[in-house]
């Protein structure tokens, strides 16, 4: 090798700078081409991109008390992801948040009105009996996992359908969680309703109102960060996660770490779900429980975690545009084009985020490869 | 109501029964025998769901556009491989996490056929009915095998050649490599990651063939909830069947009996609990997998990514 080429040869700072401009326009490359498709399909189905996403901004952020609207469907989304994080830290693959979230939600309201304690104590216990029910949930698929070897993975997943039809069995049931006769139309399929004082205080600011569940969520957030980056249990955890055998040696039971996880990630979820009951809001009923209540919320969740990849301050601005993407969609049917584009974009702009680390991963390796060549 | 003994002898000799069973089971068969050899490679693809509508609507508008059903079956591959592309290329040659590929294609797809049907909104039927001679005489089972729309004949080949490619070419036995020791594989030379691609590019075109199968033979017209979550119960299927074909079509058949019990018994006016009968399959294949996932062992590299030189 020539004197020349290792004096050209960049410092570890100007690599560093290369790396981030890489990663940036990278980002950039794979978000643009995701709106490029979503517009074409736009204007191929005969629809214009600029008045959809005109729209799209009015119903998240820009009209009079939407972004208060958006950052409602943000905290459940938020839950649901932070609940993902500390599975997925653990090494574990929970892809069944939509039915943990569901069934918290039911198991909230059947103990709503069970128990019916003074308001602002039940407003607690609502959110507490979600998350013990979705942890419950969750732990069906634990137990499975460690004292019968099923994978997670399918378990979870195969779990959501199972708890649809657990809960669309309680909506029939008068004693379970459907509503007395009287306080209910003919043939809808509700649960009471919760009493207002029974409710989460939505605080106004600037014009406008959202639940709690956003500051639960954000504290949480923090505190979950804290929580894994900075204290032991975080650092087993993440041991377990990324080498179960070395974990075993440093003295962390897989048994109770694993199960632990999936029942946080669970109880994240079902959290989620009675906070959405107690929350009320744009599209999650009218404080009251209902089939179909998930609405999707546990799946998009789970692609906030996906997306934000382990990184539980991340998951905070991703959830937002997720949430935006949800609100503005039902302003996008008054430009004339079927709302579900959202969905489109949403799923691109999923599938775009992938690209980039995988990519950087793939030249990481080759770049380690050259340099190891280099030097034989 | 009469007895229960008396109510499972209607079931069991009333012939819609058995219709249905085949026609959930043609569909559960399709995209089943592909998610199994893209499992025997090593990918446990979740995106079938979304392969299987895919299928269907591209399916759907080819019929539209040209009013032949060979041209919309071959459109439905297409649409089954074109999930599958992405699939395979961004999880086999990206190496992005394959699960989020497949959660994330799931509801793009349904995103997706959701909102081109009600832009184009093509118009379909079901395809002509052949029926075989002397076979559909066979009491019970003769009429819901061999009296159907001529794309469920595609069955009787299609599974005999997957078993045939697996188990008998050379191709198969570096695809089984591939799934269950990579590592091994790569060394004696298998490029591992295009074996994978190959295999999910395969379930793409029998889940494909499976869309097309739902609107010609079982439906007769698309909607965006016409898959509804039975791409899973393929999932299952194989899972339940220990990553045999053999079990994996024995699997499809027991699914379908319990999809086809909850129509036929509430056809035949028996009060039965539909929850219970709608949770049946997955309830069916976690208790299998926890009586039975010690003894069945899942190819050994299944969902695990490979990148040479990473562990």
């Amino acid at each position: 090798m020539s004197i020349a080429t290792t004096k050209v040869a960049p410092t570890s700072k100007t690599w560093r700078r290369i790396r981030i401009g890489e990663w940036l326009l990278l980002y950039a490359l794979s978000i643009f081409g995701a709106l490029l498709i979503a517009g074409t399909l736009v204007e191929a189905t005969g629809g214009d991109w600029l008045p959809v996403l005109s729209a799209l901004l009015d119903g998240s952020v820009r009209r009079p008390g939407r972004w208060g609207e958006t950052l409602g469907v943000a905290g459940p989304l938020l839950l649901v992801a932070l609940g993902t994080v500390v599975s997925s830290k653990a090494g574990l693959v929970n892809i069944g948040q939509e039915g943990q979230l569901l069934f918290g939600a039911a198991v909230a309201t059947y103990f709503s009105f069970l128990i019916g304690g003074p308001g602002p104590l039940n407003v607690v216990l609502i959110l507490l009996f979600g998350a013990i029910g979705g942890a419950a949930w969750a732990g069906i698929a634990a137990g499975l996992l460690y004292w019968r070897g099923v994978p997670e993975v399918l378990s979870t997943l195969l779990l959501v359908t199972v708890s649809t039809q657990t809960v669309a069995y309680g909506m029939r049931w008068e004693w379970l969680l459907l509503a007395p006769q009287s306080s209910r139309g003919n043939r809808n399929q509700v649960s009471e309703q919760l009493a207002s004082n029974n409710r989460l205080p939505r605080p106004e600011i600037f014009g406008n109102e959202f639940p709690l569940t956003v500051y639960i969520g954000l504290v949480l957030a923090l505190l979950l960060a804290f929580g894994l980056g900075r204290t032991v249990w975080g650092l087993r955890l993440r041991l377990l996660g990324h080498n179960p055998r070395a974990a075993k040696r440093c003295g962390v039971s897989e048994k109770t770490f694993g199960v632990g996880a999936l029942m946080i990630s669970g109880g994240f979820a079902g959290l989620a779900g009675g906070a959405m009951l107690a929350g009320g809001g744009f599209s999650f009923g009218n404080y009251q429980f209902m089939s179909g209540f998930s609405d999707n919320i546990g799946w998009t969740g789970l692609l906030v975690a996906l997306v934000a990849r382990e990184r539980v301050l991340l998951a905070v601005p991703i959830a937002f545009v997720f949430a935006c993407l949800r609100t503005g969609s039902s302003f996008v049917g008054s430009t004339g084009v079927e709302g579900r584009i959202t969905d489109v974009i949403q799923g691109l702009l999923v599938l775009a985020l992938l690209i980039p680390p995988a990519v950087m991963l793939l030249r990481n390796i080759r770049r380690a490869k050259a340099a190891a060549t280099v030097r034989v | 109501m009469s007895s229960f003994p008396q109510a499972v002898y209607d079931i069991f000799t009333s012939n819609s029964t058995y219709i249905n069973a085949a026609l959930f089971g043609g569909l559960l068969a399709f995209a089943a025998t592909g998610e199994w050899v893209a499992e025997r490679a090593g990918t446990l693809n979740i995106s079938v769901e979304a392969m299987l509508l895919a299928g269907a609507f591209t399916s759907a508008v080819g019929y539209d556009l040209t009013d032949s059903v060979v041209v919309a079956l071959v459109a439905g591959i297409l649409g089954g491989m074109l999930v599958a592309a992405i699939q395979a290329e961004m999880s086999h040659r990206l190496s992005a996490d394959q699960f989020v590929v497949g959660l994330t294609l799931n509801i793009l797809i349904f995103g997706l056929t959701g909102f081109l049907d009600r832009e184009i909104d093509p118009a379909t039927k079901t395809a002509a009915r052949w029926t075989v001679p002397i076979l559909n005489k066979v009491p019970l089972i003769g009429k819901a095998l061999f009296s159907q729309p001529w794309p469920f004949y595609l069955l009787y080949v299609l599974i005999p050649l997957s078993w045939w490619l697996v188990y008998r070419t050379r191709w198969g036995l570096e695809l089984r490599a591939s799934g269950e020791n990579p590592q091994s594989a790569d060394v004696s030379g298998i490029d591992v990651n295009r074996r994978r691609r190959q295999a999910v590019y395969y379930a793409g075109l029998t889940s494909g063939l499976g869309g097309a199968f739902l609107i010609f033979v079982q439906v007769g017209r698309f909607d965006d909830s016409i898959v509804g979550g039975r791409g899973f119960i393929a999932i299952a299927a194989v899972i339940f069947g220990g990553w045999t074909l053999r079990g994996t079509i024995l699997g499809c058949v027991v699914f379908a009996a319990a999809l086809s019990f909850r129509l036929s018994i509430q056809g035949l006016g028996y009060q039965v609990n539909s929850e219970l009968l709608q949770a049946l399959p997955f309830l069916v294949t976690i208790l299998g997998m926890a009586l039975f996932a010690h003894r069945v062992r899942p190819p050994a590299a299944l969902a695990r990514p490979f990148v040479r030189g990473l562990r």
